[in-house]
């Protein structure tokens, strides 16, 4: 090149090898992580699934809908726990949505001055970061007893409802649901209020300008624009709840008796492997691995789900 | 074919009138001494260089700048003789009758029929809503662009095509009042001119303010032009006044001012 005999100001034009290699090898090494990642699940979920083999076999799929979990006769059925994970699962979102959501109207609207705002905001957050144990202490020393007066009374008043007709112990399905419940209340909370804060103030504008109040505008126009994001924020809580171990072994009462009391002890499928794994052998190991595989079953559906009610719902932002 | 929404302002030829008004934001002074008669049924045009104020005052006309915490007025705004600003009015009722397009088309992500129907919807309109959804649509000259696919979202329309859904939209609550900030600042020159022929037609039955930087459409389109100049104080803040109010051929050809020459000739700004 003729250009490289006289060049004053050092500028060359052309790449250098190293740095083609950087940029290739970069490529290279990112699609390894992101392979690496798909592979692992799969990985995992075909270990499992052959593990579980001999219990599949064995037991088919009156596993999901018997309730037994006898490791002496060796005989197991998970409908218990696949119960326990469902029902924790579904009345934390209950309680966890609506305070939630409200939480992140409440953290995205200008209700508060931004002295106070800020600071919630990164209270909230921190809510996440309580270990579980910790959740699970809580709940057995402060909150069981604090509720026992209120639930007693529930008990004493319905118990001719299915729902209340135990009497109520420090530990059972209603303790679980309720500290899961403010487990996630953080997720669906900054999840929700990140897609709130995302809509555009231009359509805050127009429905102000046609004469909407406060309310309408978030009702009518940044809830339902903000909506896919706010129902994959509680499809994610909704997977956390499901796979809660800690807190929910400590508060559970991990018995393998269905009952369709809320004040009732049950158990989940995590609760069950946390407790089970470490003493077991054989076709116990094989019926934990097949329960195993109906949560992470379990936690995919969710995910499907997910996803396809998202895509329903979507509409562009602008 | 009389709507069937409230209007209970009184109606006079002077829709809005503003004595000695200054707006604020904290302590900054943005805008002084603005007195200024806006008249029925016409076109108004506030032009002058970008930070002059002239967006803040049209906003100031439906009380959209309430938003803004720090904002506050002093002076008055009469709109049919009625005190603006007045403890007991409203806002929400005053956007109710003041309607505004945008610079930016800020169509909702609904569906184009949703879209017309949404401000009728919040006034409670009893009457036959594929009616007044068509009549608006007509009326802002997009009817027959989307008559056939009324379910598409707004979004997904044109640039131009979004804007005249939104003075569609706007039109739809049959307010007495329409204010357009920079409506064409955002679409190619064929969009522009159609939403200039569609003022035109709108203003036989509204009065419209409308703010825009481009000469022409405020010539071609307006009967009166409000002139907004800027001036810094000793601290570098800028505050706005208007220079010069009069008929728009005025403005345009013997303006009395020499800044305005200078400006609606293009030698300033």
């Amino acid at each position: 090149m003729a250009t490289s005999v006289d060049n004053p100001t050092g500028m060359s034009y052309r790449r250098t090898e190293f740095s083609r290699i950087v940029d290739n090898g970069f490529k290279w090494l990112t699609t390894i992580f992101a392979m690496g990642v798909g592979v692992t699940l799969m990985a995992i979920a075909f270990q499992v699934g052959l593990q579980a083999i001999p219990s599949i076999q064995k037991f088919g799929l009156g596993f999901l809908f018997t309730a037994r979990w006898n490791p002496v006769e060796d005989i197991y059925g998970a409908w218990t726990q696949i119960y326990g994970t469902l029902i924790t699962s579904f009345l934390a979102l209950l309680l966890a949505v609506p305070v939630g959501v409200g939480v992140a109207i409440i953290l995205s609207e200008d209700f508060l001055p931004p002295r106070v705002q800020k600071p919630l905001v990164f209270m909230v957050e921190l809510l996440a970061a309580i270990p579980s144990v910790i959740y699970g202490l809580w709940g057995i020393f402060i909150l069981a007893p604090f509720l026992q007066g209120p639930m007693n009374w529930l008990y004493q008043n319905f118990k001719w409802i299915p729902l209340f007709s135990t009497p109520p112990t420090g530990r059972g399905i209603y303790i679980a649901s309720i500290v899961l419940a403010i487990m996630i209340l953080p997720i669906i909370a900054a999840i929700s209020r990140d897609s709130l804060v995302g809509v555009s103030p231009d359509l805050r504008q127009a429905a102000y300008g046609l004469g909407a109040t406060r309310w309408e505008t978030l009702f009518q126009v940044i809830i339902p624009t903000a909506i896919s994001g706010i129902i994959g924020g509680v499809m994610l809580a909704l997977g956390r709840a499901m796979g809660e171990t800690m807190a929910v072994t400590m508060l559970i009462g991990n018995s393998s008796n269905p009952s369709p009391s809320l004040f009732a002890q049950g158990s989940t499928i995590s609760a069950l492997l946390a407790n089970q794994f470490a003493e077991a052998s054989g076709l116990q190991v094989a019926s934990l691995m097949y329960a195993a595989l109906i949560l992470f079953g379990l936690t995919l559906l969710v995910n499907v789900l997910a996803e396809l009610l998202v895509r329903r719902v979507e509409i562009k932002k602008i | 074919m009389t709507p069937n929404l409230e209007r209970n302002a009184l109606q006079t030829d002077t829709v809005f009138q503003t004595k000695d008004l200054n707006i604020y934001y904290g302590n900054f002074l943005a805008v002084r001494d603005v007195t200024i008669d806006i008249p029925k049924n016409a076109i108004t045009a506030f032009i002058g260089p970008s930070g002059c104020g002239k967006s803040t005052v049209l906003r100031c006309f439906n009380r959209l700048n309430d938003l803004i915490k720090s904002f506050h007025i002093d002076g008055k705004i009469f709109y049919h003789g009625q005190d603006l600003y007045a403890p007991d009015v409203d806002p929400v009722e005053v956007r109710r009758q003041i309607g505004m397009v945008f610079q930016r088309p800020n169509p909702f992500p609904k569906s184009i029929y949703d879209n017309i129907a949404f401000g009728p919807r919040l006034l409670g309109y009893k009457g036959d809503m594929d009616e007044l959804v068509e009549r608006s649509l007509r009326g802002a000259a997009l009817w027959e662009d989307v008559k056939d696919k009324l379910k598409v979202l707004g979004t997904d329309l044109s640039g131009g095509q979004q804007q005249r859904l939104c003075i569609a939209r706007a039109i739809a609550v049959q307010p007495d009042v329409i204010l357009m900030d920079e409506p064409c600042a955002a679409l190619d020159p064929i969009s522009t001119l159609k939403v200039e022929d569609l003022l035109q037609e709108l203003k036989e039955n509204y009065t419209i303010i409308i703010v825009t930087h481009n000469m022409q459409q405020a010539s071609r389109a307006s009967d009166f032009t409000a002139f907004y100049n800027v001036q810094a104080n000793e601290k570098g803040q800028r505050t706005g006044y208007i220079v010069e109010y009069d008929r728009t051929e005025v403005i345009f050809q013997s303006p009395k001012n020499k800044s305005t020459q200078e400006y609606v000739s293009g030698r300033f700004g």
